[in-house]
């Protein structure tokens, strides 16, 4: 994108305000995200682009889980507001990633171990492919039923304005494309991206005066494991599990799989989707798969996951992508999502995200 | 009903220029355990929440969060990173606790600066890269050069009166068993130091030191029932100003006004200068605890270098100020400054503070800056 | 992006643009450099690739058998007790097949890269490392391996010590 940090912050925020029919000076307290300062060269980059996002003269504070900072954004901005301490808070997620040269893949360099594992040159794309492996051996899932996933969604984000890799895939396409880690595939993989989104919290006596339709964010939930990766059973999130019991706990939810009728979980890789439906409460360990086979997971489906077309079709860029999956809920719960609208009746969603050494679950249960 | 968290209990590891033997998880490690012990918790039992504050360039690291959660008894629980000064993660727990989410929870942060090889560079890169860092190639301090030449001129405050911050600071370090930039020295030897930007000296500039530091905050009803030497935070404010350089009031620090005028509301203070037994505030520079102490209402516009210069903020001052040595005497601490000021203020009424001791002291200001070339600070307010 | 916002604000630029100077930009690099203390743990578990060895540090509490070793047990969080030597063999507990580098470059020879569960260790202990004189397409998952050290007198003390991780008969 042309746009700067700020710039593209400044856009985001503006629509949520627009949206919300508040202007800025409403606003009594901003939470910002975004992942590694590496991709823009900026050291304490949320110091640098506050101003983009509205919130000179105001308590900013950035929060920061790695790749789950999308979702813990708003989480955020819920903690501002559910500790009684301010009433109107915005919260923006930002992310560009362009500006790192040759590659924005190369910051992911330096989020491993600089002593025992930089020096084996390592990249983001090793521990996916190691995940993935290690799902696939453990369940038996092949190749083909994930890759299910990158169609479904490619395809959904064919009906997003500003989708990035939108398209009418089918299966042996993402078979037959470039092996980049194998067992990761080139269209298996979500791009590097440019962007923003926010949202806009508010207490429910302030809620109340701005809109007859709300959409209540009801739980929130977030978790992180153990620093050593290599030491743990990379079959199963249980970060994701803890994350999602801590939210549905709050929102009072006892049966996720039925109760909840719209999921938007973190799909930077198509396993991770059915990886996160897991330990989201959603699908049985090794079961999601076979629910996307079979197409449950479709905007038409029983449980429709990523109508947004999620990050494999919208893009990644990495913040601001998880807080997309908040604001497609938003929509959806609403009945706005106009070409991507499911077709049941969603009441109840669950957005989700996961970040760092395969470490960090984030979620948060909204309700119309 | 009044806003009131404990501080059930506070650790500490390190307070030296280097820590060669221990890696920065171990240093947190050590840091950890005695919190916990002096809180007489077990981490893995009774924390629902744990924040850190770090900045990844200040780190080595991409995600800074990752390497968090063993050493602090995290594993598989709710901690997360905020990127900001140890005060804003205070606030942050604090707020964790008022939203019904935690009983406990726990704040840490640290400085590893001997780990870093070229800080000067990486300070640098914080400036906006396209309008000033692209032009510049000066040391990053430059910044605060430009705001201290603006503070003296417009306060008419006496240049000599900024060097005192950095004897008065310095000498109470001496007595501060985590000094590590104590010194008895006058204010000739300050101001005729090295020139760091012009007119701000070395011994006016605050040097890096490595520790870790960790606190334990609790509700009211849980702070009872953990043992008897609970602090309270009253009120906590944190703030930003713009962060483009050249529209700033550089002579004055609105981010601390703003900050501290949000903090003295939640703490129903009117007229803090009477209010407070003593306070810890921002001095990465010796100009610095001047203009934070008028932006707090703590002097009046303009007043407060002669009444450093006078004695008033010494250790049997009217109001004692930085009686630990401040950042300029015991060293700066990144992100963990902030914590490094508020575990002064809790061994201070707690009236653990040794040779440093304030007598029957009962009430402090603690107050934070997040440094060049930043406009946001905190202010929390303590008291027993 | 919903019935209610029908156009998306933000302009797309491709890369080709920029290089054509379309745009302005400019250019820096940004070289922050470190010097990390490796701490009580990892400095001995260095000094020890050194020697051709690898230890790990033992709970008494929970009596699992760390690697790589680290002074606290995050899951009892106490301080661990022992040094334990554990082999220099294990098992591929999942790998992949790398083509790009750290930079996403393409490589001409792809790196095979495995989670190794070393023996002596406790069960699901491993290591991140790499996998040697094997054909990709006869890696399997629960394969034996064991560690390629590299001449005493390349050694120093880092974890490429070890070049790689081979295949050994069962």
């Amino acid at each position: 994108m042309l746009e700067s940090p700020k710039e593209l912050s400044f856009e985001a925020s503006k629509m949520a305000l627009d949206s919300a029919g508040l202007t800025l000076k409403d606003i009594q307290s901003v939470v910002s995200g975004s992942a590694p300062d590496a991709f823009d060269g900026v050291h304490m980059k949320g110091e640098y682009y506050l101003d983009g996002m509205g919130a000179i003269g105001k308590p900013h504070e950035r929060v920061y889980v790695g790749g789950g900072t999308g979702v813990f954004t708003p989480i955020g901005g819920w903690w501002n507001v559910a500790s009684g301490m301010y009433d109107t808070v915005l919260c923006v997620a930002e992310e560009k990633m362009s500006p790192l040269h040759p590659h924005p893949q190369y910051a992911f360099w330096s989020i491993f171990d600089q002593i025992l594992e930089r020096p084996l040159g390592t990249t983001l794309l090793w521990i996916f492919s190691l995940e993935m492996r290690r799902y696939m051996h453990k369940y038996g899932i092949k190749e083909e039923e994930i890759a299910e996933v990158a169609v479904k969604n490619k395809g959904n984000a064919i009906d997003h304005p500003s989708a990035q890799l939108g398209a009418k895939i089918t299966v042996n396409d993402v078979m037959n494309s470039e092996p980049i880690c194998s067992p990761v595939k080139r269209l298996d993989v979500s791009p590097p991206s440019d962007g923003a989104a926010a949202v806009v919290l508010v207490s429910e006596k302030v809620a109340k005066k701005l809109t007859d339709e709300p959409v209540w964010l009801d739980g929130v939930g977030w978790t992180l494991d153990s620093t050593h990766w290599t030491n743990r059973d990379l079959a199963y999130p249980e970060y994701v599990e803890k994350a999602a019991k801590m939210a549905y706990k709050m929102a009072g939810i006892k049966n996720p799989r039925k109760e909840i009728d719209i999921a938007e979980p973190y799909d930077p890789f198509d396993y991770k989707e059915l990886h996160h439906l897991e330990g989201l409460q959603l699908a049985g360990k090794g079961e999601a798969p076979k629910m996307t086979v079979d197409g449950v997971t479709q905007r038409d489906g029983d449980l429709p996951v990523c109508p947004s077309g999620g990050l494999l079709g919208v893009g990644n860029p990495i913040a601001a992508a998880g807080m997309m999956k908040i604001c497609e809920l938003f929509w959806q719960l609403r009945g706005e999502a106009g070409k991507r609208q499911v077709k049941k009746d969603a009441r109840t969603g669950v957005a989700q995200a996961w970040g760092d050494l395969m470490q960090v679950g984030t979620v948060a249960v909204m309700r119309s | 009903m009044p806003f009131q968290i404990g501080i059930v209990g506070v650790g500490y590891a390190g307070f030296d220029s280097m820590t060669p033997g221990l890696s920065t998880r171990e240093l947190m490690f050590e840091a950890a355990t005695r919190a916990y012990e002096d809180a007489g918790i077990d981490p893995r039992k009774d924390v629902q929440s744990f924040v850190c504050c770090t900045e990844d360039f200040w780190e080595g690291i991409s995600i800074t969060d990752e390497y968090m959660p063993d050493q602090l008894g995290a594993v598989l629980r709710p901690l997360c990173t905020i990127s900001s000064d140890g005060i804003i993660g205070l606030a942050t727990a604090c707020m964790h606790i008022m939203s019904g989410i935690a009983d406990v929870a726990v704040v840490e942060s640290h400085s590893k600066i001997s780990d870093v090889v070229n800080p000067d560079e990486i300070a640098s890169f914080a400036y906006d890269p396209v309008y000033t860092h692209h032009h510049f190639d000066a040391d990053p301090r430059f910044l605060a050069g430009m705001e201290m030449a603006r503070y003296l001129k417009e306060t008419g405050t006496k240049r000599e009166y900024c060097a005192q911050v950095a004897v008065k600071n310095k000498k109470n370090a001496l007595s501060n068993p985590r000094g590590v930039h104590g010194a008895n020295i006058d204010k000739g030897i300050v101001m005729n130091s090295q020139v760091a930007a012009s007119p701000l000296t070395e011994l006016e500039s605050s040097k890096g030191i490595d520790a870790s530091i960790v606190f334990v905050l609790a509700s009211a009803q849980k702070a009872r029932k953990l043992g008897d030497h609970t602090v309270w935070i009253k009120g906590i404010g944190w703030s930003s100003d713009t962060p483009v350089v050249e529209d700033r009031d550089l002579a004055r620090a609105e981010y601390v006004e703003q900050a501290a005028g949000r903090a003295y509301k939640m703490a129903n203070i009117r007229s803090p200068a009477s209010y407070l037994d003593l306070a810890e505030v921002d001095d990465t520079y010796s100009y610095k605890e001047l203009q934070s102490l008028e932006a707090l209402k703590l002097a009046t516009k303009g007043k407060a270098g002669k009444m450093v210069d006078a004695g008033a903020f010494d250790i049997d001052g009217r109001l004692p100020v930085n009686a630990s040595g401040g950042s300029l005497g015991v060293g700066h601490l990144l992100e963990a400054t902030g914590l490094h000021r508020t575990l002064e203020a809790v061994m201070q009424l707690r009236g653990q503070a040794g040779r440093l001791q304030v007598p029957s002291a009962k009430r402090a200001l603690v107050q934070s800056w997040r440094g060049i070339p930043t406009a946001t600070g905190a202010v929390a307010v303590l008291g027993n | 992006m919903s019935q209610k916002i029908t156009s998306y604000p933000g302009h797309e630029i491709t890369s080709d643009e920029l290089k054509e100077g379309k745009y302005l930009d400019i250019q820096y690099k940004f070289v922050p450099r470190y010097s990390w203390a490796a701490g009580v743990a990892i400095s001995r578990f260095l000094d020890e690739l050194k020697e051709g060895r690898i230890v790990a540090r033992k709970c008494s509490q929970c009596e699992r058998i760390l690697v790589p070793p680290r002074m606290y047990c995050e899951q009892c969080y106490r301080p661990t007790d022992a040094w334990v030597q554990v082999r220099d063999t294990g098992t591929v507990n999942t790998f992949s097949i790398s083509h790009v580098g750290t930079d996403a470059r393409r490589l001409k020879t792809p790196i095979l890269v495995a989670v190794v569960d070393i023996d002596g260790a406790s069960p699901g202990m491993g290591i991140l490392h790499n996998l040697g004189e094997v054909e990709p397409a006869s890696i399997r998952i629960g394969m034996k391996v064991q560690a390629v050290w590299k001449q005493p007198s390349e050694r120093q003390g880092a974890i490429t010590d070890i070049r790689y991780f081979r295949p050994i008969e069962a």
